[in-house]
């Protein structure tokens, strides 16, 4: 069989800015800046050895194509995938492909959120067919709780023993807005209702702040002053029109599932060769779903399969070791790179003894969720594929 | 009991694909579009079938009753305007196709999936009806049934 082309990509660097609820002073900018000195110091790199590019916010106009004067305006391949899985894959495949052979991505948001009276603007939907029902993306992930609750009977305590879990991990780490910020199943069940069956615990949180990721051709990373980590596999499902079609659970309850299978087949692996789970938690039940989803477990047995401490730090498949968007840091588009981080991170054994998995060595990481009809998935490892 | 509070909330503005669903709400119907080759409905409104890529679309007047497929009772307002508490729900129409709707004049902790609705029209501006659902009194809970796996 042909070697698959991207085995030839690793990962060199993995950076997070500092991150907070509001980086008063901060603009995106600024943090964009800080994300990528500190990815180019991780690897021991300067701005002229990068020829790929993938630098863009929401805000202020940076498109990705001119997110390349970042770096001082050399000629550049530039990416213009979103931010997170999409975007790695994608300059993985341009230096796979030989359109450049070092690829930075990055961004960062500061100052966006301010009004707290209301749900953040970027929850809420627009569509003539969403809007004036009340909806907001909780309401669409709740939707698709419900669904799974009644036909499997599913229960709160499953879905506050994964945020619990994610959130004791923050707690942990130094680095997380919420570090010090201890939460129990039964302090998830006891906080305000959201959407039912969220209360606020089961939630992910709002912050600011920036981070970015150096991928280069496996070859040039020996040289570097970390271990190169290797790409083993990625895919994306997108199933359409995010927070406009109902998320109707017989058609999109499982999407990530085609992309886990072509991500397991392409790095050679299944459930039981991952080490550490770096899945998109934005509520907590999502979570649950994803397991099934990618076949950890059968249909409808993700609430007990994540009972019994298997998804902490010391269980089998520990769950978003940095604490995740509910309690490490949940900020703009840089949030779904910022699961492709938290693998490395965790891999290069960056983080806190009571965080780090011990031998671990392969991680998976998911990015989106049922409730906005996308699940990417990837494989990362110590090991080439 | 409460609707949500609908004196300033969003209301929707018609595009040229999805005025005749609106007109029919303003005439206490519930439209559709079905497609003349598939047989198959199609909702939200699209210029084309989004089952066979089909042109043929016909609006379609629904029965406007249907169950509960998925609900969620919100007591974070998506903005101040929307009075809390209030439901959210996945309608599964008799035809066979969802849409977003509110369930109200229903104690919202008896609201559950299964449970069977009709539509009724609350008239919110001279342009706009919205269809919304209410509970069918004294009809049971259709337990929601596994999805077909491929």
């Amino acid at each position: 069989m042909t070697r698959n082309p991207l085995h030839e990509v690793a990962i060199v660097g993995a950076y997070n800015t500092r991150q907070a609820r509001t980086l008063d002073g901060e603009t995106d900018l600024s943090i964009i800046h800080d994300a990528v000195q500190g990815v180019l110091g991780m690897a021991g790199l300067s701005q002229g050895d990068v020829d790929g590019v993938n630098i863009h916010t929401m805000r202020g106009g940076l498109s990705a194509r001119n997110g390349v004067h970042i770096l001082g305006g050399h000629p550049c391949w530039t990416g213009n995938a979103e931010m997170g899985i999409a975007a790695v894959m994608e300059a993985a495949a341009a230096i796979a492909t030989g359109q450049c052979h070092t690829a930075i991505i990055a961004s960062g948001q500061a100052g966006m959120y301010t009004d707290r009276s209301a749900t953040s603007p970027w929850t809420r939907p627009s569509n003539e067919f969403v809007e004036c029902w009340g909806l907001y993306t909780a309401a669409e992930f709740a939707l698709i709780a419900k669904r799974h609750m009644a036909l499997y009977g599913t229960r709160p305590e499953s879905l506050a023993e994964v945020a619990s879990a994610i959130r004791m991990n923050g707690a942990r780490n130094p680095e997380a807005v919420y570090f010090g910020r201890e939460v129990t199943p039964q302090d998830v069940l006891d906080s305000r209702m959201i959407a039912d069956p969220f209360h606020l615990l089961d939630c992910a949180m709002n912050s600011e702040g920036g981070g970015a990721v150096l991928m280069t051709r496996a070859e040039r990373a020996k040289d570097l002053a970390l271990d190169p980590l290797y790409v083993l596999g990625g895919a994306l499902d997108r199933q359409g029109m995010a927070y406009v079609t109902p998320p109707v659970w017989d058609k999109y309850g499982y999407v990530g599932r085609r992309a886990a299978e072509l991500t397991f087949g392409q790095a050679g692996l299944g459930p039981a060769d991952v080490d550490v789970c770096e899945f998109y938690d934005p509520f907590s039940f999502e979570l649950i779903r994803q397991f099934e989803a990618f076949g950890f477990c059968g249909e409808g047995e993700g609430g007990d399969f994540v009972m019994d401490g298997t998804v902490r730090v010391g269980g089998r498949y520990p769950l978003c070791t940095n604490g995740g968007i509910m309690s490490f840091s949940h900020c703009g588009v840089v949030q779904m790179l910022q699961k492709v981080i938290s693998a490395a991170q965790q891999l290069w054994g960056l983080y806190p003894e009571e965080l780090t998995v011990p031998d671990a060595n392969v991680v998976m990481i998911s990015n989106g969720g049922a409730g906005a009809l996308f699940n990417d998935t990837m494989l990362v490892g110590r090991e080439a594929a | 009991m409460s609707a949500p509070e609908r004196g300033d909330i969003p209301l929707p503005r018609p595009t040229a694909v999805s005025a005749p669903h609106w007109e029919g709400c303003r005439k206490g119907e519930l439209r559709v579009q079905r497609c003349d080759d598939c047989e198959g409905y199609v909702f939200i409104p699209q210029a084309y079938c989004t089952h066979c890529f089909s042109e043929k679309l016909q609006w379609v007047r629904s029965s406007g009753r249907g169950v509960v497929y998925s609900c969620t009772t919100i007591h974070r307002p998506q903005r101040q305007e929307f009075e809390v508490p209030y439901t959210v729900a996945i309608v599964e129409l008799e035809e066979g196709w969802h849409m977003l709707s509110n369930v109200i004049d229903c104690p919202h902790e008896e609201i559950e999936v299964g449970m069977p609705v009709e539509v009724f029209f609350r008239e919110m501006s001279p342009e706009i009806t919205l269809p919304m659902f209410r509970r069918v009194e004294g009809a049971e809970i259709v337990p929601p049934s596994r999805p077909e796996t491929a």
